[in-house]
């Protein structure tokens, strides 16, 4: 990769961030600083643009360059993540978006504490929140910090730090200033980049081979030194049954945790009605399964053209195969064509890593001034002259928590963070999902199962991590030298999420006091008709 | 319903001025420039007189009552009766495809046509069934759940006077 690629990737993205921050001091010029208008954006998105938008809060840089390397390297095991991505949307449709709209007001916790007592339910919905958002954040930044190693040559250390404290930064200048108006122009200006780009290249590919998927895949097999087995599950997944349930516990994680990430609930309140809800993730399931079935025929394409072991040489996880195959579909290295795709590639890779962590980042401040500052430093009585300064507080909450990633973003830039998606899908998998599922669909649930659900899940996922492989007692842990590993899998969702939803059920089987039916007659009216919905 | 019992009594000089349209129209949801946090009390204030509190007991009886209603009853049956089949149809195929996948390689690797094997087939079916459901689960709603929805909606709201807890 030479200077010509690093100078034009970085004029794009320069323009990407100019563009970006045009529309936040544009949309922020009169902003009203009312709750309403900074977590939710005034409420007034079509389903178009909030499906535009989710797609683009949920197709991360993982996705794009992560799936499509795995895919290049390993075939078939790659794909089984992206199906995975895709089918845990039909979890939010069915069962939380249309519902999630009518019942709360800008986060998971105002879902619960419409029908619990309002103080336990949101520290405990605020916390796992929080968690989650952190360990997406962190995953999330030190891709920024990896991806600028990986397509800038010669960048060292200290340019990935600064990568990441400059992502960090630019996100907190877009919500803080910008609030969920700013977040969401970003999302869909991201997602319209990212689409385009992933259309062209797949495209290119199939234009390779004449659109004959046959040869695609043939080639791909011969090229990757696997023959058939390329084809089929195994490669990576199939070695020994630790292994094996470890994928199964992450597809439990995967497909159960999208309906519990606080950045994909909070963007249901950007539109007005819950059917309005329901037409945004319409859209959005369109783009995420068409997005996905494109980076299959771009990993597989990858292979064919360029050879597994060619994409293993140059990045042993995969990350790079996207942004090689660019190189060559434009004409190879020096032609002006690879040059220039190559450079589209990487801005929008890193287009990409900065539209997810904005979004993150503002659902984050929403539970810690919403749920968490609310709660713990308010007084129970409500006065007008407070909504102002909550959302004063949610600015500062985006900066301390965009501070706290830039921290651990930093001392875990040089360790392997690969799980740290995975765990975030299992925590919100394990304590979100199921006290969401309960409040809205168990006429009996209590607040004292909605305390337990949430801890019962999140202190499990967390310990379960902590005694894994992937912290210590293996050659990649994060401690290598120390050996405390208790729990074979690297993913804890299928102990925790079962925990979760028995804890729900235990606290309320345990709780004295019985459910409130007047409350619960509210929240379901409201949850199925929107009567009453903010 | 006792509101209307609530206001007559409260207010009997003000006769057939007095239409208890009028504050549900006026209260409509979209018009209202409610406070953009829980501040009932000016909401309250603003709002008519009969038109029950938030968490009073009459707010209360309200939701009570359109819940044990026959409309509603119904409006939830045919949410569920389509979302809760379709979803443990949708988790079952999901996880016995990963669990193939991942214990059954051998199976899934064996082979159809040209490069295609039952392990292609099942993943593009995984995409296929989702597109499907989703198509399926919005034509539903729409044809056999949004109008009576929106009736109960507006009922509830005039009743309650469109407040939010």
């Amino acid at each position: 990769m030479t200077g010509d690629h690093q100078s034009l990737a970085l004029i794009l993205f320069s323009v990407f961030v100019a563009v970006t921050l045009g529309i936040t001091t544009w949309v922020s010029r009169r902003r009203h600083g009312s709750a309403e208008e900074f977590y939710a954006g005034g409420r007034l998105f079509s389903p178009l643009e909030n499906g535009f938008a989710i797609a683009g809060d949920y197709m991360s840089a993982a996705s794009f360059l992560g799936i499509s390397g795995l895919i290049a390297l390993f075939g078939y095991d790659g794909l089984l993540y992206s199906v995975g991505f895709l089918v845990a949307w039909l979890v939010v449709l069915f069962l939380v978006a249309e519902l999630v709209r009518n019942c709360g007001r800008f986060t998971l916790a105002d879902v619960l504490a419409a029908r619990m007592r309002e103080r336990p339910v949101r520290i405990a919905a605020g916390t796992a929140s929080v968690t989650v958002s952190v360990l997406y954040l962190v995953a999330q930044m030190v891709g920024a910090g990896s991806l600028v190693a990986l397509l800038l040559e010669g960048a060292g250390a200290q340019e990935r730090a600064w990568m990441v404290v400059g992502v960090g930064a630019l996100m907190v200048v877009y919500v803080a200033c910008g609030g969920m108006r700013a977040t969401t122009w970003i999302q869909i200006v991201k997602a319209v980049l990212l689409m385009g780009g992933a259309i062209a290249m797949t495209v290119l590919v199939l234009t390779r081979f004449h659109g004959d998927i046959n040869t695609l895949l043939t080639t791909a097999a011969e090229r990757s030194g696997h023959g058939r087995d390329f084809l089929a599950p195994g490669l990576k997944y199939g070695g020994g049954w630790t292994e094996r349930l470890d994928f199964i516990s992450l597809g439990l994680a995967l497909v159960l945790g999208t309906a519990g990430l606080p950045h994909i609930l909070s963007r249901f309140y950007t539109v007005p009605t819950a059917r309005a809800a329901r037409r945004s993730v319409i859209w959005s399931i369109g783009l995420i399964g068409g997005f996905y079935l494109m980076t299959i025929v771009l990993g597989f394409g990858a292979a064919a053209v360029l050879g597994s072991d060619a994409v293993r040489v140059s990045n042993s996880s995969g990350n790079t195969a996207v942004p090689l195959l660019a190189l060559d579909l434009g004409g190879g290295a020096g032609s002006t064509g690879g040059t220039v795709l190559f450079a589209v590639v990487a801005a929008v890779a890193f287009a990409t890593i900065l539209a997810v962590v904005a979004g993150i980042t503002l659902a984050s401040s929403a539970s810690v001034a919403h749920d968490l500052y609310a709660t713990l430093r308010r007084s129970r009585r409500t006065k007008p002259g407070r909504v102002h300064s909550e959302v004063t507080v949610a600015r500062v909450a985006a900066v301390a928590v965009g501070a706290v990633a830039i921290a651990l973003a930093l001392l875990a830039q040089d360790l392997n963070v690969a799980f740290l998606v995975g765990l975030a899908f299992a925590v919100a998998a394990s304590a979100n999902l199921p006290v969401l599922l309960y409040a809205l669909f168990w006429r009996r649930f209590t607040t004292k199962g909605a305390v337990w659900s949430v801890y019962g899940g999140l202190v499990p996922a967390i310990v379960l991590v902590v005694l894994s492989p992937v912290v210590s007692g293996s050659p990649t842990a994060i401690f290598p030298g120390l050996d405390f590993q208790l729990f074979p899998l690297e993913n804890p969702g299928v102990v925790s999420i079962p925990l979760g939803f028995l804890m729900g059920w235990l606290g309320t089987v345990a709780s004295s006091e019985p459910a409130d039916a007047a409350r619960h007659a509210e929240t379901e009216v409201r949850a199925l008709t929107g009567a009453g919905a903010a | 319903m006792d509101k209307h019992d609530g206001r007559t009594a409260a207010e009997p000089e003000v006769g057939p001025l007095d239409d208890p349209w009028s504050d549900a129209l006026a209260l409509r949801w979209d018009e209202l420039d409610y406070p953009t946090d829980y501040g009932y009390e000016t909401h309250a204030a603003s709002a008519a007189a009969p038109v029950p509190k938030p968490r009073s007991a009459e707010h209360d009886e309200v939701y009570l009552a359109v819940q044990r209603s026959a409309a509603f009853q119904e409006v939830r049956r045919r949410y569920r009766g389509f979302v809760i089949p379709a979803t443990v149809l949708f988790l079952v195929w999901y996880l016995a495809y990963v669990i193939a996948a991942t214990a059954a390689p051998h199976l899934m690797a064996l082979h159809v046509i040209g490069a295609v094997n039952v392990a292609m087939l099942a993943g593009l079916g995984q995409f296929i069934t989702t597109f499907f459901l989703t198509w399926a689960y919005a034509r539903h709603a729409r044809l056999r759940r949004d109008n009576a929805a929106l009736d109960i909606r507006w009922e509830t709201q005039e009743l309650t006077g469109g407040n939010l807890r």
